[in-house]
């Protein structure tokens, strides 16, 4: 069971890596935890989750507020790009890169709300991969 | 670390330990370290402080910038680093930066996801020891101590040499000038300060070799305190003065030295330009508001408008060599010059230096107002520029200050800049500041000289312009006054920085800037004849000067009010990029754009009065409405000039606004558009 367990979550946790959802910094995040931190990695990720999904809320918010404020969106995808970058959501970030893009470039409105909803829902995914890895990690 | 040396106490005691950090920590340094980390993402903020944790660091969190600057007040020698968060709710991390760097003096280290090369420049220009780009890698934080080693030794130095800081006060100017060859940053003030150390005074240096250089906190009352020693008895003066008229017990006039020493950097950053390069730039902008255009002709410009094919060729070489001396010294020039070449490319059409030239003060475009300008100032001009030059050094030093915080030292500095408001060489200070802000400083003082005066005070002034380009690095030599404008020399350093582009103009200006300028600079003659001449000149010419001296001295906008809209934009154009300076019509707006809000619109009228700025945008706006309203100084309400950050902004709105008025019928500005407030920081 236990070689199963721990394979699972190998298997869990390269997955993620693999299709490029994670990078070198989750690793980082991972080595800093320790035997007085157990629960270090499945904190911050909890704690991504609950603050991201604040910076979501808002996000929508704003999109759909009319007319679309770009630069609070530009504000909100700037720090949802940081929060991502530190725990090492290397697509989100990237995905938040793009959409600051269009933002920057005043896109219309329905090509951002896509984007967004394209954004969220990978996020969506992300988080329960990531959620996965977490138990995983602790398990 | 050496806290518990230095606990609050001001005196020198006569410990025989190293300088270096933490008598108490050094064996185990840098472990130990205690650090400040703020960021208003509390998954990055648990992050960094487990990292740091992890590197043996003692570790402060605030996810608030309030918080975190009482924290560091109530317990001043509490912490040894801060790493802090760019971009933050309740306050941006550049002001904050320079919160804690003028009352607390500790190494500060921005960090951001955003790597763009605007931000990183406004980190370094705004004094932070380093930019870390965000996600941040625990091996970024375990270097972070030598920062914190850096600073301690820099300051040991600083202190061993205060004694010769009389002595070596005029050795900066000197090193300025080597500075400027050698880096163009505002790292010369650090060269002249590696001449300080070549020339100390082993007495000093015996002095205080063994002496464990105390820790001095600069209260904001202390600070006031200096501040106000300094605006009465000038930036130029020495510490033993400040010393002496601060008449605090226990502060001794090193701390007083290396306060001063951070204070000019400060202020050089604020401007954008060396403290000398404001100088002309606000004399030159005061001079004549024909000038504006031309006093902006600084090297850069020069070379930019070079490069965009507008220059003439003689102008263009003329102006070319006085830029060039100065872009040849500071590698920030480069920079300046790309940024010019921004504008102009958007100005391309007004600035028609060419044309521009002969015709000083056509309406038709701001570039023409740089043509405007008389290139050719005199020499006497171009002395009393220099006078006019220091004197808004000074000025510059002060007004900034308030043009460009907007907030934190505002006080301190708008009561500076109040001072000094009446000259316009503050605000061409101002402008140049203003513009500097972002640009390196380099461009702007380069951009400034030349609006201010008019191009022509840069053009012939040549060599002024090279001094004042240097400004950034000498910041504090009123050498910079030189400025080649000629007439315009009243302007103070600002005026050139500003004027870059306006070279061409310089070198056509004639007629009624030169003769306004001409009678302005002589006027000025005193330290901070600058500021009176261009006050005179701002009578003289519309506002059109204002602004292109607003533009520069967006900082000082203060004293700009009279420029609005046009000066801003110019100014923030110049400002950013050393302002081609003329263009202040048309190109005031692009600069203006370019330069990123440089300016906040309230305070483009301030500035606009400001000299520089004015100066061009006389030129242009001879004809025009430009008449900066507001009479460029005194207006004083400097603070309300900038808003916010920079006001930058509200200098530019103000610019464009004024613009829109002067140039009566352009409505080329419709900088509203632009307002600086879409650019993204």
């Amino acid at each position: 069971m236990d070689r199963y367990g721990m394979q699972n979550q190998i298997a869990c946790i390269r997955s993620l890596f693999d299709q490029g959802y994670l990078d070198e910094q989750f690793i980082q995040l991972e080595e800093l935890q320790d035997d007085a931190n157990p629960n270090f990695v499945q904190e911050i990720v909890t704690l991504f989750y609950t603050d991201s999904t604040r910076l979501i809320q808002n996000i929508e918010l704003t999109l759909n507020s009319r007319p679309i404020n770009f630069s609070k969106l530009d504000d909100y995808m700037h720090q949802f790009k940081g929060s991502s970058s530190s725990i090492g959501a290397k697509k989100v970030t990237s995905e938040c890169a793009v959409f600051r893009q269009y933002c920057a470039a005043g896109n219309a409105e329905a090509y951002i709300k896509q984007e967004h909803a394209i954004l969220r829902k990978k996020l969506e995914f992300y988080f329960q991969m990531m959620g996965q890895a977490a138990v995983a990690q602790t398990t | 670390m050496n806290v518990s040396s230095v606990k609050g106490s001001m005196s020198i005691s006569s410990s025989t330990s190293t300088w270096k950090a933490g008598d108490t920590i050094s064996d185990q340094f840098p472990a130990g370290l205690r650090v400040l980390v703020v960021d208003d993402d509390p998954t990055c903020l648990m992050i960094l402080e487990k990292m740091l944790i992890a590197c043996l660091y003692k570790v402060t969190k605030c996810n608030r910038a309030e918080t975190a600057l009482s924290k560091l007040r109530e317990n001043k020698n509490g912490y040894d680093i801060v790493l802090s968060d760019v971009h933050m709710p309740d306050m941006d991390g550049f002001k904050l930066l320079e919160h804690i760097g003028l009352e607390m003096d500790l190494p500060v280290i921005m960090m951001s996801a955003d790597d763009g090369k605007q931000v990183v420049m406004k980190g370094v220009t705004h004094g932070a020891c380093d930019y870390l780009i965000k996600p941040v890698r625990i091996e970024a934080l375990k270097n972070i101590w030598q920062h914190v080693v850096r600073k301690r030794k820099n300051e040991w130095k600083e202190f061993e040499q205060s004694g010769s800081v009389e002595e070596g006060d005029r050795q900066p100017k000197q090193s300025d000038d080597a500075d400027y060859s050698s880096s163009a940053n505002e790292g010369n003030w650090k060269g002249s300060k590696k001449r300080k150390d070549e020339e100390e005074e082993t007495d000093e240096r015996d002095d205080t070799s063994t002496l464990k250089k105390p820790r001095v906190v600069w209260s904001v009352e202390l600070h006031q305190q200096f501040v106000a020693a300094v605006n009465q008895l000038g930036i130029d003066t020495v510490p033993k003065k400040i010393l002496e008229l601060m008449n605090v017990p226990g502060l001794t006039r090193e701390n007083v030295a290396s306060h001063l020493q951070k204070y000019r950097l400060y202020l050089r950053r604020l401007s954008g330009v060396s403290q000398h390069q404001s100088n002309l730039s606000t004399i030159i902008s005061a001079q004549d508001p024909t000038f504006g255009s031309l006093s902006s002709l600084s090297g850069l410009d020069l070379q930019t408008l070079a490069a965009t094919g507008q220059l003439p060729a003689q102008s263009l070489a003329r102006l070319q060599a006085a830029g060039l001396g100065r872009a040849t010294a500071k590698s920030g020039i480069p920079i300046t010059l790309v940024d010019q070449r921004n504008i102009f490319s958007f100005e391309n059409p007004k600035l028609r230096f060419g044309e521009g030239q002969q015709q000083h003060m056509t309406n038709k475009q701001q570039v023409n107002l740089l043509h405007g300008i008389p290139t050719t100032m005199e020499p006497k001009q171009l002395v009393s520029l220099r006078h006019a030059a220091q004197s808004i050094g000074n000025m510059n030093m002060q007004v900034p200050p308030h043009g460009a915080q907007s907030s934190q030292n505002n006080p301190l500095l708008m009561q500076m800049g109040q001072q000094q408001q009446q000259q316009q060489q503050s605000r061409g200070q101002i402008l140049v500041d203003s513009t500097i802000n972002h640009a390196p400083r380099l461009s702007s003082s380069m951009g400034q000289p030349i609006l201010s005066n008019g191009i022509a005070t840069n053009v012939s002034s040549r060599n002024g312009i090279p001094e004042n380009i240097r400004a950034p690095g000498y910041s504090q030599t009123p050498s910079m006054l030189n400025f080649p404008m000629n007439h315009a020399s009243e302007l103070p350093g600002n005026s050139f920085a500003l004027g870059s582009t306006p070279g061409v103009s310089i070198l056509t200006s004639k007629g009624a800037f030169q003769e306004d300028v001409n009678s302005e600079i002589k006027g000025s003659g005193g330290l901070m004849p600058s500021y009176d001449v261009f006050n005179d000149l701002d009578q003289h010419k519309p506002q059109s000067w204002e602004l292109q001296n607003v533009g520069m001295a967006f900082d000082t906008s203060q004293h700009s009010n009279s420029l609005q809209g046009n000066l801003d934009l110019t100014q923030s154009a110049l400002g950013q990029q050393g302002f081609s300076s003329g263009q202040m019509n048309g190109h005031n707006r692009s600069a203006a754009v370019a330069s990123k809000a440089m300016f906040s619109t309230g305070d483009v009228k301030e500035l606009g009065s400001a000299q520089n700025v004015n100066q061009h945008l006389n030129n242009l706006l001879v004809d025009n409405t430009i008449r900066v309203k507001s009479e460029r100084v005194c207006d004083t309400s400097p603070a309300n000039i900038f808003p916010d950050h920079f006001g930058q902004d509200d200098l530019m709105s103000a610019l464009l606004k004024q613009q829109e008025s002067v140039a009566s019928s352009e409505n080329e500005f419709d900088f509203d558009g632009y307002s600086m407030n879409n650019i993204p920081v």
